[in-house]
């Protein structure tokens, strides 16, 4: 079992505009990745875009992996070409994963952030809070399978074509103010994955509640596996590799 | 079966394929994806006396065929390196090199002398491309008469094999391979990566927290290439060819311009076992071309008069 390996593309999917489904089937044994997990890919052996990229584990099922992803620059753009048929080589699963619930939890996904929530919403079914921020309705992707998975589900946008206009992280607070009303000492653990002001925020809101909040953080990376330094996030313990000691932290170590 | 061994300042590699340092961790980061005991050698991340956090973040950007990175030299020190890394590549029957920086002579003198004293370290690798605090910040490497200095500070006081690793940011690095064997050295190695920027147009702020960083990978290939020419026909000691190597070909083209060993660097991050494609790319490029040593290769240019 390696975690370099050569897979064959099954599918790569549009859900819109901006946002693809690659599934793949890798042709040797794979380490089964936990939710939070990451893998490298790029859409060849091309020189340019050289280095491979980060993502996250979004679906591992009947011996095949599959990626939510955004197209954003050059190395997202190479990958949206990609064909059935065609063979990539791929490292992963990398980095850490988000620690077990012991029970009910939040799950704040901004954006693609939804692709590293949605294998932990699956694994603990229907025990989920959903918290999905999006910019709007066309990029609130997966939110009716994300939502099949959670015991309720919450939506804001910028725009408010789906869900509140506003942040995601207002709609969090109201829900928890309600909640400390109805039962005072019930603290749900949160699990985030989304841009940095967002995750910042809720560190803040973690921590006048005395919750545990676990972020998922993103950084540019060139090795993905602990080698390069290159990804490193500045914590109360000094710089952390995001690739290797996390990419999940609980929000308290980070200086943000 | 062809000959693969090579021989560099008094130290036998089973064959001319190193890591170049900082691209390779401190080995354990690899050794999931490979059998260490394959290298040629091991080259570990630069390492200073005292531990050294390094830059802020963005540290690396990707330009075309080819990334920038201002990693700042971050390192756990020396002490720390030989009580919790070196234990680990002293498992393995490879030489082990270790690479080290200072930013005054003090500072390569101390870390050179503790890591001579440290059983499992094989020879010493002194990376110049630093800046100089004591000398208004140039760099060691960009200068004959500082460079001098501190290579002959560093070289008495070790005995290990001393390989003293070039800047690519001068005019001539044929004067400064020379400096460097003149000053005691037992092999010099480059590239270095080569100072480079890239600029977010839309903020037109530099991408990277320290405004410039270090070019390495496919894009230097050619200038390294030729550098190590120059540099092979100014000095009778080893050269360590690097900068670029992605492929066995890419390889062969250091040790037929006169490296006599390479090291991979960039190209660790893209494939994680680079090392070995290329170790067994030469060895079927010698077998298929019916050379049954190494050596052979070595310095066999054939330059158009
Ligand atoms: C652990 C981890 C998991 C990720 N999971 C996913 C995922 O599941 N789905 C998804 O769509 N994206 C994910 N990302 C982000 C994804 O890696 C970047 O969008 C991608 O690298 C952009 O590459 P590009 O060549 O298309 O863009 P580039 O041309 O490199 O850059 C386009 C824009 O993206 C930014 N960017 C580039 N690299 C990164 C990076 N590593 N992190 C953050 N921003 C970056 C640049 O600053 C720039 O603004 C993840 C990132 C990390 C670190
Ligand atoms: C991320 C990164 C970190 C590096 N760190 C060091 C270092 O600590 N010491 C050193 O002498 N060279 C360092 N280098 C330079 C490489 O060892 C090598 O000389 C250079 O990258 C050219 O080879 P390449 O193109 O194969 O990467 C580093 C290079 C990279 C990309
Ligand atoms: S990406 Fe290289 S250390 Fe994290």
């Amino acid at each position: 079992m390696s975690k370099y390996f050569k897979a064959e593309i099954t599918d790569n999917i549009s859900l819109n505009k901006h946002f693809k489904i690659l599934t793949l089937t890798p042709q040797s044994d794979i380490v089964v990745p936990q939710p939070g997990q990451f893998y490298m890919l790029n859409s060849n052996n091309t020189y340019d875009p050289l280095l491979k990229r980060p993502f996250s584990i979004f679906g591992c099922k009947n011996n095949t992996l599959s990626f939510l992803y955004r197209i954003r620059g050059k190395g997202t753009s190479c990958l949206s070409n990609l064909r059935g048929g065609d063979i990539i080589e791929v490292i992963g699963p990398l980095g850490n994963n988000y620690p077990e619930p012991a029970g009910d939890f939040i799950a704040v996904a901004g954006g693609v952030g939804i692709a590293s929530l949605l294998p932990l919403l699956d694994k603990r079914k229907n025990t989920g809070y959903l918290f999905y921020g999006a910019r709007s309705k066309d990029e609130s992707v997966m939110l009716s399978e994300a939502g099949a998975l959670s015991k309720e589900t919450f939506v804001a946008t910028d725009d408010g074509s789906e869900g509140r206009k506003g942040l995601i992280t207002e709609l969090l607070k109201g829900f928890l103010n309600n909640l400390k009303s109805e039962i005072s000492n019930f603290t749900l653990p949160i699990y985030a994955c989304g841009p940095n002001p967002m995750l910042k925020e809720l560190s803040k809101i973690a921590r006048e509640r005395r919750i545990k909040c676990y972020v998922s953080l993103e950084e540019h990376m060139a090795c993905g596996v602990g080698a390069c330094l290159g990804c490193v996030v500045k914590t109360v313990s000094g710089y952390r590799r995001v690739c290797k000691e996390g990419s999940v932290f609980d929000s308290e170590e980070i200086v943000w | 079966m062809v000959n693969l061994s090579v021989n560099i300042a008094g130290l036998r590699l089973k064959n001319p394929i190193m890591t170049a340092s900082g691209t390779f961790g401190y080995g354990e980061e690899y050794s999931e994806f490979m059998d260490l005991n394959r290298l040629g050698a091991i080259v570990a991340k630069g390492l200073s006396a005292a531990p050294r956090q390094g830059n802020p973040t963005p540290r690396i950007v990707e330009t075309p065929a080819g990334m920038l990175n201002a990693i700042g030299l971050q390192n756990i020190g020396v002490k720390a390196f030989i009580k919790e890394k070196l234990p680990f590549l002293k498992k393995f029957d490879i030489p082990v090199i270790a690479n080290f920086f200072g930013d005054s002579i003090d500072e390569y003198v101390k870390a050179a002398v503790e890591l001579s004293g440290a059983d499992g370290v094989h020879a010493l690798e002194m990376n110049i491309s630093c800046p100089n605090k004591q000398a208004g910040w140039i760099v060691f490497g960009t200068d004959p008469e500082i460079m001098e200095q501190v290579v002959k500070a560093v070289r008495k006081e070790t005995k290990l094999p001393l390989i003293v690793k070039l800047s690519p940011n001068v005019t001539d690095i044929g004067l400064m391979a020379k400096v460097a064997e003149d000053c005691g050295a037992d092999a010099v190695s480059l590239i270095n990566t080569i100072t480079g920027m890239a600029v977010d147009v839309k903020s037109r702020r530099p991408v990277l927290a320290n405004n410039t960083g270090g070019l390495s990978g496919p894009a230097v290939r050619p200038i390294a290439v030729r550098m190590v020419w120059e540099a092979s026909k100014a000095v009778k000691i080893p050269v360590i060819g690097m900068g670029g190597i992605t492929t066995a070909g890419d390889a062969l083209e250091f040790l037929i311009a006169g490296a006599r060993a390479v090291a991979v660097g960039t190209a660790n991050f893209i494939n994680p076992t680079a090392v070995i494609d290329i170790i067994d790319g030469i060895e079927k490029f010698l077998t298929d071309e019916g050379i049954s040593d190494i050596n052979e290769i070595i310095g066999s240019l054939k330059i158009r008069s």
